[in-house]
């Protein structure tokens, strides 16, 4: 980077390119608006005088954006489940129906799937096929697992009378869990039509940027998990 | 800025998206070792947080407090290791949206707790409000 950007530097104080980083010098001479850099190197480097960022950034910035507002959608359910924890009606609680261990199988499901989802970007990066296919695809037979879990926890929970219905502790429950779940089922499918358009299009930067949004929604789909596995089964089993 | 618009992917010093690892973009043969990395730390984040809930390590009132802690934490080498969500000033615009997203995330479930808290107090007795739902 300093590299580049003493280049920068040098190539516009020998030509002084397009007059704008010249006028814009005796305009604004304290620099307002560019960073530390540029005043360094003496060359216009703000993001006015830049250019767009390239596409690859504006994405992943939107895409970014998008997994922020999906966490607050989360925090919406978190905190209705904060709220509603306490009022099971006479029903089973927490403490009754949680099983740690599956939830401690499920979660290493899901932190491996994370760690094998940034192993096909690091492949990706390198531009191996057969790695890309091979741990994506063992990215989506862990999120497979996880999901399995998770539906025969519900299945034995409604079993046990104890569904949605029974409580508005077990509603919030269901909501915010199924969501989570509903979650990774979709990222599931994301996931192979990934596999797909990066077995026959290839590397290219517009697949390239897909496969960038993709772990990061995979990734977010682990933080979640994370704040899930605590607050709803680990609290709620101690309490 | 002598370089003409669009000549690549990776070729912005100014700007990361998150998910980049560093400087030079996803072109650079790097980064498996961050992840083994993240992977360690929120394997052994997760191992305390289970053996918190499950054994007696820690004092008992302060078992969610340990737990909220420990969650945060893995949360923040998630966003590091995983999201590669750094300080530098590449990542000026995706720092200060994380941080917006989490002062509405604070600002929901913390409200909403107190709030509720507050009105479940007020209204009638906790064991009183028990009974009447049943």
């Amino acid at each position: 980077m300093a590299g580049r950007a003493g280049e920068a530097g040098v190539s516009s104080a020998a030509t002084t390119p397009s007059g704008i980083s010249a006028a814009n010098r005796q305009r604004d001479p304290y620099r307002i608006g560019h960073d530390r850099h540029a005043h360094r190197d003496g060359g216009a480097r703000g993001h006015g005088e830049g250019g767009p960022a390239p596409k690859r950034v504006i994405v992943g910035f939107g895409f970014w954006i998008f997994l922020l507002s999906d966490i607050v959608m989360f925090a919406g359910f978190f905190a209705a489940y904060a709220v509603l924890a306490g009022s099971t009606a006479g029903g089973p609680s927490g403490r009754d129906l949680f099983d740690l261990q599956r939830v401690a199988i499920q979660t290493g499901c899901l932190l491996a799937s994370s760690f094998t989802c940034g192993l096909s970007y690091v492949a990706a990066t390198r531009r191996n096929q057969l790695q890309v296919q091979l741990w994506l695809l063992v990215t989506g037979l862990l999120g497979l697992a996880f999901v399995t879990l998770e539906l025969i926890e519900f299945v034995e929970m409604m079993m046990q009378g104890a569904g949605p219905d029974r409580s508005a502790f077990l509603s919030a429950f269901f909501a915010l869990v199924g969501c989570h779940g509903l979650h990774v089922t979709l990222g599931g499918l994301w996931l192979l039509t990934m596999m797909a358009q990066i077995w026959v299009k290839g590397f290219r930067p517009r697949i390239m940027r897909r496969f960038l949004c993709f772990n990061l929604f995979w990734h977010a789909l682990d933080i979640i998990w994370v704040a899930l596995f605590t607050i709803v089964y680990l609290l709620g089993a101690g309490m | 800025m002598t370089e003409p618009p669009g000549t690549g992917l990776d070729d912005n010093d100014d700007d990361a998206a998150p998910g980049d690892e560093c400087h030079g973009g996803p072109s650079e043969a790097h980064g498996l070792g961050i992840y083994v990395a993240g992977l360690a730390l929120a394997v052994a984040l997760t191992a305390a947080s289970f053996a918190t809930a499950a054994y007696d390590i820690v004092w008992e009132p302060a078992i969610p407090a340990a737990l909220i802690a420990l969650a945060v934490a893995q949360i923040g080498v998630h966003l590091v290791f995983f999201l590669h969500i750094t300080s530098g000033p590449e990542h000026t615009n995706n720092s200060l949206a994380l941080a917006f997203g989490l002062f509405v995330v604070v600002l929901v479930v913390g409200g909403s707790i107190w709030i509720m808290g507050h009105l479940n107090h007020r209204v009638m007795p906790m064991r009183q409000m028990m009974q009447m739902q049943r």
